[in-house]
C-alpha cells in the first residue's frame, strides 16, 4: 500500500510539473504583483510610486540582445508617447550578469546613457521578477493597466511586428493596445510573439 | 617591338580579367552553401517525407547559449553518421550580417551540417506555424519524423540533447 502511494504521488509530481512547465508566469487578464527594484540611478522603484499612471508598459530588456538594441529607440518613443498619457515604460533587465557579464548593473548604466533612455532601466536582481511575469525573452513587453482589483495584464508579446527592423513595422502592437485602454476600447491583439534572446539565468 | 608591347599588354588585361572571375566564383561558392529563405522557403524543411529523423535547430552567431550547444549537435551528427538522421541548423542572424557575421562564423568552427539563414518577418505569424509553444526564444530545437514530433523551446547538455533524439531514432528502427 505504501508503494501504491508512493507511486501515486511521484505520477502526480510528474503530471503537475508537466503542466508548470508550460506557460509559466501571468496570463493575459491576470492581476500582477508590484515590485521593487534597483534603478540605474541607484534609486528603488515600484509601480505603487507612479500614483498618476493609468498603467505601465513593462519591458523585459537587456544591453546585450541584438533584438533588445534594435528596439531601444523604439522605447524611447513609446515612453515620449505615452507617458503623459499615463502609460510610463518601466524596462526590467532580467539578466544574470554572472552568465551575462554584458548586462552587469554598471553596463546597464552605460547604455541607459548612451542611447539615452527616457525610462527607468531597472535590474532584476536575483532574478526574481521576470519568472513571476513568465517573461521568456527579451524584449519580453507585459502591458498593465490599473483597475480596482489591481494592476490586470492586458498584452503580453512585442512591440510590433517587425521586432528586427524598424522600417518593416505595420502593425505597432503596443501602440494599438494602450491607445484602445486610452479609449476605454477592447483590445484587439493581446498576445503576440517574436524572435528574441533566451533570458540568462 | 610595337607589337610585343601589345601582346603583353593582352596578357595582362588577360590575367587581371581571369583573377577577377575566380574571385566571384570563389565567393560564389561560399553564398551558395547558406541558403536565405523567408517562411514559405523554410516549411519544406520542417517536415519528414521519409523515415529519417530530423532536428532542425534555431540559432544565431550573436547567441550565446546557441553557440554553446552547437558543438553537441557536430557530436550527434557524428554519432549517428550511418544512420537516418539530419541536421539543419537555421540561423536567425540578421540577413545583412551574412557575409560580416554568419559566413566567417561557420568557417571558423567549421560547422559541417547545412545552415540556413531565415529571414522572415511578421514572426508573430511563422512563430506558431513552427510549434505552438515557442514564445519566439532561442535557441530551440525541433525534432522530428514522419509520425512523432517535439519542441524544446531551451538549451541543451550534451546528455539531455542525445536522449531526446534518442527517444526519436529508437522509435523508427522498431
Amino acid at each position: 500500500m505504501k508503494h501504491v502511494k508512493t507511486i501515486l504521488l511521484v505520477a502526480l509530481i510528474t503530471v503537475f510539473s508537466a503542466f508548470t512547465l508550460v506557460g509559466k508566469g501571468y496570463k493575459v487578464g491576470d492581476i500582477a504583483d508590484d515590485f521593487k527594484l534597483k534603478n540605474i540611478d541607484g534609486k528603488m522603484v515600484s509601480l505603487a510610486d507612479y500614483t498618476d499612471a493609468k498603467g505601465f508598459i513593462i519591458v523585459f530588456t537587456c544591453n546585450t540582445c541584438p533584438y533588445s538594441v534594435a528596439n531601444e529607440d523604439r522605447l524611447n518613443a513609446l515612453d515620449a508617447k505615452y507617458k503623459e498619457k499615463g502609460y510610463p515604460v518601466i524596462a526590467i533587465n532580467p539578466n544574470n550578469p554572472d552568465v551575462q557579464p554584458g548586462d552587469s548593473f554598471k553596463l546597464m548604466k552605460v547604455r541607459a546613457k548612451e542611447k539615452g533612455f527616457t525610462f527607468p532601466y531597472l535590474f532584476d536582481e536575483g532574478q526574481k521578477v521576470y519568472p513571476k511575469y513568465g517573461a521568456t525573452r527579451t524584449p519580453h513587453v507585459y502591458i498593465l493597466n490599473k483597475e480596482q482589483e489591481g494592476l490586470r495584464v492586458k498584452y503580453i508579446g512585442a512591440i510590433d511586428d517587425s521586432s528586427r527592423n524598424e522600417a518593416g513595422v505595420k502593425t505597432k502592437y503596443v501602440e494599438d493596445a494602450v491607445d484602445a485602454l486610452l479609449s476605454g476600447k477592447e483590445l484587439k491583439t493581446t498576445n503576440t510573439r517574436a524572435i528574441g534572446c533566451s533570458i540568462k539565468v | 617591338m610595337l607589337r610585343n608591347l601589345f601582346l603583353s599588354c593582352f596578357v595582362i588585361a588577360m590575367s587581371c580579367k581571369a583573377e577577377k572571375k575566380s574571385e566571384e566564383l570563389a565567393s560564389g561558392i561560399v553564398n551558395k552553401s547558406i541558403k536565405v529563405v523567408d517562411f514559405e522557403g523554410l516549411e519544406p524543411f520542417l517536415r519528414a517525407n521519409d523515415d529519417k529523423t530530423y532536428v532542425v535547430n534555431f540559432w544565431a552567431t550573436w547567441c550565446k547559449p546557441c553557440v554553446k550547444e552547437l558543438p553537441y549537435f557536430q557530436e550527434l551528427d557524428d554519432a549517428y553518421e550511418d544512420e537516418n538522421l539530419k541536421i539543419l541548423l537555421v540561423s536567425l542572424d540578421f540577413p545583412e550580417k551574412l557575409n560580416d557575421k554568419l559566413i566567417p562564423f561557420i568557417e571558423k568552427y567549421q560547422l559541417q551540417q547545412e545552415v540556413i539563414l531565415l529571414d522572415a518577418p511578421n514572426e508573430n505569424e511563422w512563430i506558431p506555424k513552427v510549434d505552438s509553444s515557442w514564445s519566439g526564444a532561442i535557441p530551440a530545437t525541433l525534432i522530428f519524423t514522419k509520425s512523432k514530433h517535439a519542441f524544446y523551446e531551451q538549451s541543451f547538455t550534451k546528455e539531455q540533447l542525445f536522449d531526446e533524439v534518442e527517444k526519436f531514432t529508437k522509435n523508427t528502427k522498431i
